[in-house]
């Protein structure tokens, strides 16, 4: 049976066929779906986990236990479960362990570009890169069983365009049941990585490489396809797409595996073209190890300085930026209109993503861009504080950052008072250490906790604050303030956040002590449906409106500069799009006219 | 065939995914290999939001370069602007006549541009710009929230393809409670004469 899934449905779906009994994760852009979309099979255990180290460690342990077992992850997350990867590389399993790390080529949603092709080769793990949905689901199955045969964890890669691109796909009903269950190994000289192991373990992870290196010359999922023998491409992953798209008539060595690679399918292609390229997304991965081979790699005229060959090492591709390096690199000829149109005589406004309106985060934010204090962010909608006309976020790195990043501006003795802003799922990831830090070491940070009750911008994922799992069962729901408290922090205190006058009350007094505090600004994301069932949107009357511009510095989507003009400054009155507005009443706060009505004062009207 | 590329452009919020998937699921009803790609951005609301569907057979890249869109389906007026370049020359534009200012505009630091300006613009690239007042006709059917069936049902019509495979599509993409709402403005879309 055909069906068109995205690349992430059809890893679910290649996990459930797999056996997969245990699924754990922590959402980011683009590999969420996968742990959702696997969350709803039958006989499956799926799980958001605080973060990505003890969501693998969790995968781990399943496999520990004779289980398959997968992780899911963006790209950045393997960097937060590094540590796991590299125990589970040395120890192996006892039933198949999938490591799925989801890239982000051109960071449509990420800080920062990284190929996670590299960690498999850092980790002495197979790398499996498939090119659609079909082969997400197909490298799913051989994943688990790669993973089985050579006792090692494997690495699923998947690129966004792969993760968020649905194609056909050939499913089956069945399922592949697993053998009988084992007793938990008591067999330390596998399993405890103490040092007299661990130097046993790492001869025996390199001589595991070397004989996957072997079976490689004989995957099925890596093929040639000989056409004309003018040009042979090596590649993988998504950049076989383009491959096929610009050089229809090129003979392709398409490898699934793209670590380690058949060293002697790769000669053979190579004796049999004429002119042997790599087209391959982000790092030369592929490319050096070709060349480790000895093989000449066209280079086109560049010179012989720059890593990669022919093809951008920066950003994603796609047809289009293919065909013009090809051109450049005199592979084809110029034949198509690649000169990029450009609109003339226009000037195009910015559409920059942003708060949305009736958001919870909002309020903070408006206060601290009046404090005009540096503010360190974190990961999530909360990022967006940073746009016009809050300019509330000063630097923002990775998950967790913001408190570490505030203490030690603070310890290295940084005149200005300093804030950190975290969301609470990211407090639960990894906010919670450093937060210990502050206290423990002493500064005098001030972090604000975001908590809009659910995990925001992937998608409204359930958190340990939510009171509910994955598989939407009833749990604990981790109070954060309690956690705080007992932590040992002294100024702790909850507000609505969207109490402008109180956040501003409080920051303002705090700014006057030394000691550290915890503010959480708690109110649910307006998107949830729950939240969406009380929208009242909010009307300006002209007669008190003069155009002072205050709600315009709120940055809210909702309220504009209407064609109105006050009499006497012809300044623009505000308007407020009732089809936007969910009646949050922060601008009706920060009105100094009273001219923008509060909910119970519009409600009363529409009831006449 | 040849390949057929749709990029579809809106703002988030406005269902420009959904539009994307019903469009997916008619290319398979036609018995073509179809590839759907879509980019989560940022933001939940208010961005700016793109999906590509390319028809064909096979189909290799999903994803549209510059100048190779045949169709582009804009459910925002500046979004068609914004993603112009992809189209190729000649190529069509299905643009709803609404807007929706970004806070650039409404913070008074941009100017959204007027219809003629985009108009001129739509007409150094396309052959065939069709402005369909979409969320005026949802709207009179019971719900802004389905103009982007109607402009689906507007793009079936100027594609010459069957309207059955537009209510199969339905089936398959919408949830049942929502089918009939839509099937009237996928409909109101088809018979929609530009005047």
């Amino acid at each position: 049976m055909k069906r068109l899934l995205s690349g992430n449905e059809a890893v679910a779906r290649g996990a459930w066929t797999a056996g997969a009994v245990v699924g754990s994760g922590y959402p980011g852009t683009p590999s969420t779906e996968i742990l959702e979309t696997f969350a709803l099979y039958p006989g499956v255990y799926a799980e958001w986990a605080p973060n990505e180290k003890v969501a693998l460690d969790v995968a781990i342990g399943a496999a520990y236990a004779g289980r398959r077992a997968f992780a899911t992850m963006k790209h950045v997350g393997l960097n937060v479960a590094a540590d796991s990867l590299f125990y589970a590389a040395m120890t192996g399993i006892e039933a198949g362990l999938v490591i799925v790390s989801a890239d982000d080529p051109s960071m449509h949603s990420s800080q920062n570009e990284q190929d996670n092709r590299q960690y498999a080769k850092f980790a002495r793990i197979p790398c499996l890169d498939p090119a659609d949905s079909q082969e997400a689901h197909d490298f799913t199955i051989s994943a688990f069983n790669l993973s089985e045969q050579f006792d090692t964890p494997v690495l699923l890669r998947l690129t966004t365009r792969v993760c968020h691109t649905s194609t056909t796909v050939e499913i089956t009903e069945q399922r592949f049941t697993p053998s009988e269950r084992i007793k938990y190994p008591r067999n330390i000289a596998k399993y405890v990585m103490v040092p007299a192991n661990a130097r046993r373990r790492h001869g025996v992870i390199e001589h595991r490489i070397q004989e996957v290196s072997q079976y490689a010359e004989t995957f099925p999922h890596n093929r040639m396809e000989m056409r004309s023998p003018r040009l042979g491409i090596i590649t993988g992953g998504i950049a076989y797409q383009y491959a096929r798209e610009v050089f229809p008539d090129a003979s392709i060595l398409k490898l699934g595996m793209v670590y380690p690679v058949p060293s002697k399918m790769i000669k053979q292609f190579a004796s049999m073209v004429e002119r042997l390229i790599v087209l391959e997304e982000l790092d030369p991965f592929i490319e050096h190890q070709v060349r480790l081979l000895g093989i000449d790699v066209y280079r086109g005229n560049q010179d012989l300085d720059s890593s990669k060959s022919i093809f951008p090492v920066v950003g994603e591709l796609n047809a289009q930026i293919v065909r013009v390096s090809a051109i450049e690199a005199g592979l084809i000829q110029d034949i198509h209109d690649h000169e990029g149109f450009q609109i003339s005589g226009v000037e195009l406004p910015q559409r920059p993503p942003v708060l949305c309106p009736g958001c919870p985060h909002r309020g903070a934010f408006f206060v601290l861009s009046k404090l005009k204090v540096p503010v360190n962010g974190d990961i999530g909608c909360y990022t967006l504080g940073l746009t016009e006309p809050l300019n509330a976020i000063h630097t923002c790195g990775c998950m967790g950052a913001s408190i570490g990043v505030a203490h030690g501006a603070a310890v290295a003795g940084d005149q200005e008072r300093h804030v950190a802003v975290v969301g609470d799922s990211t407090f639960f990831h990894t906010g919670i250490p450093a937060l210990i830090n502050v206290l423990y070491n002493r500064s005098n940070v001030i972090t604000i906790i975001m908590d809009n009750r659910v995990t925001g911008m992937t998608g409204h994922q359930d958190n340990p604050g939510t009171g509910k799992t994955l598989q939407g069962k009833e749990t604990v729901e981790v109070d954060i303030e309690k956690v705080v408290k007992a932590l040992g922090f002294t100024h702790v205190k909850t507000v609505n956040g969207y109490d402008v006058e109180n956040i501003e009350k409080t920051l303002k007094e705090w700014m006057k002590m030394t000691e550290p505090a915890v503010l959480i600004t708690r109110e649910e994301c307006a998107l949830l449906p729950e939240a969406r069932m009380k929208y009242v949107p909010l009307e300006v009357i002209e007669e008190k409106c003069n155009g002072c511009t205050m709600c315009f510095r709120v940055g809210c989507p909702a309220i504009s500069k209407s064609e109105k003009l006050d009499p006497q400054y012809q300044r623009p009155l505000a308007v407020i799009d009732p089809a936007l507005c969910t009646g949050c009443e922060i601008c009706a706060q920060v009105c100094p006219r009273d001219a923008i009505l509060f909910r119970n004062q519009v409600l009363p009207k529409a009831e006449v | 065939m040849e390949n057929h590329r749709f990029v579809l452009v809106g703002v988030g919020g406005q269902g420009t995914i959904l539009a994307s998937n019903l469009l997916a699921e008619i290319g398979l009803l036609l018995g073509l290999d179809v590839k759907k790609a879509e980019i989560h951005g940022m933001s939940q609301r208010g961005g700016s939001v793109v999906s590509n569907v390319v028809w064909g057979n096979p189909v290799y890249s999903p994803v549209i370069g510059q100048g190779e869109a045949d169709t582009l389906i804009a459910f925002e007026k500046l979004e068609a602007l914004r993603y112009l370049p992809l189209l190729k020359l000649s190529g069509r534009v299905f643009i709803n006549c609404h807007k929706i200012e970004p806070i650039t505009v409404s913070s008074g630091k941009q100017v959204y541009p007027g219809d003629t300006v985009i108009e001129n613009a739509l007409r150094q690239r396309a052959s065939m710009i069709l402005w369909i007042p979409a969320n005026e006709i949802a709207e009179k059917i019971g719900n802004i929230r389905v103009a982007n069936s109607v402009m689906i049902g507007a793009v079936l019509k100027t594609l010459e393809i069957d309207f059955e495979y537009g209510i199969k599509a339905l089936e398959k993409v919408i949830q049942p409670q929502y089918r009939e709402l839509n099937l009237q403005a996928l409909t109101a879309g088809f018979e929609w004469q530009p005047e």
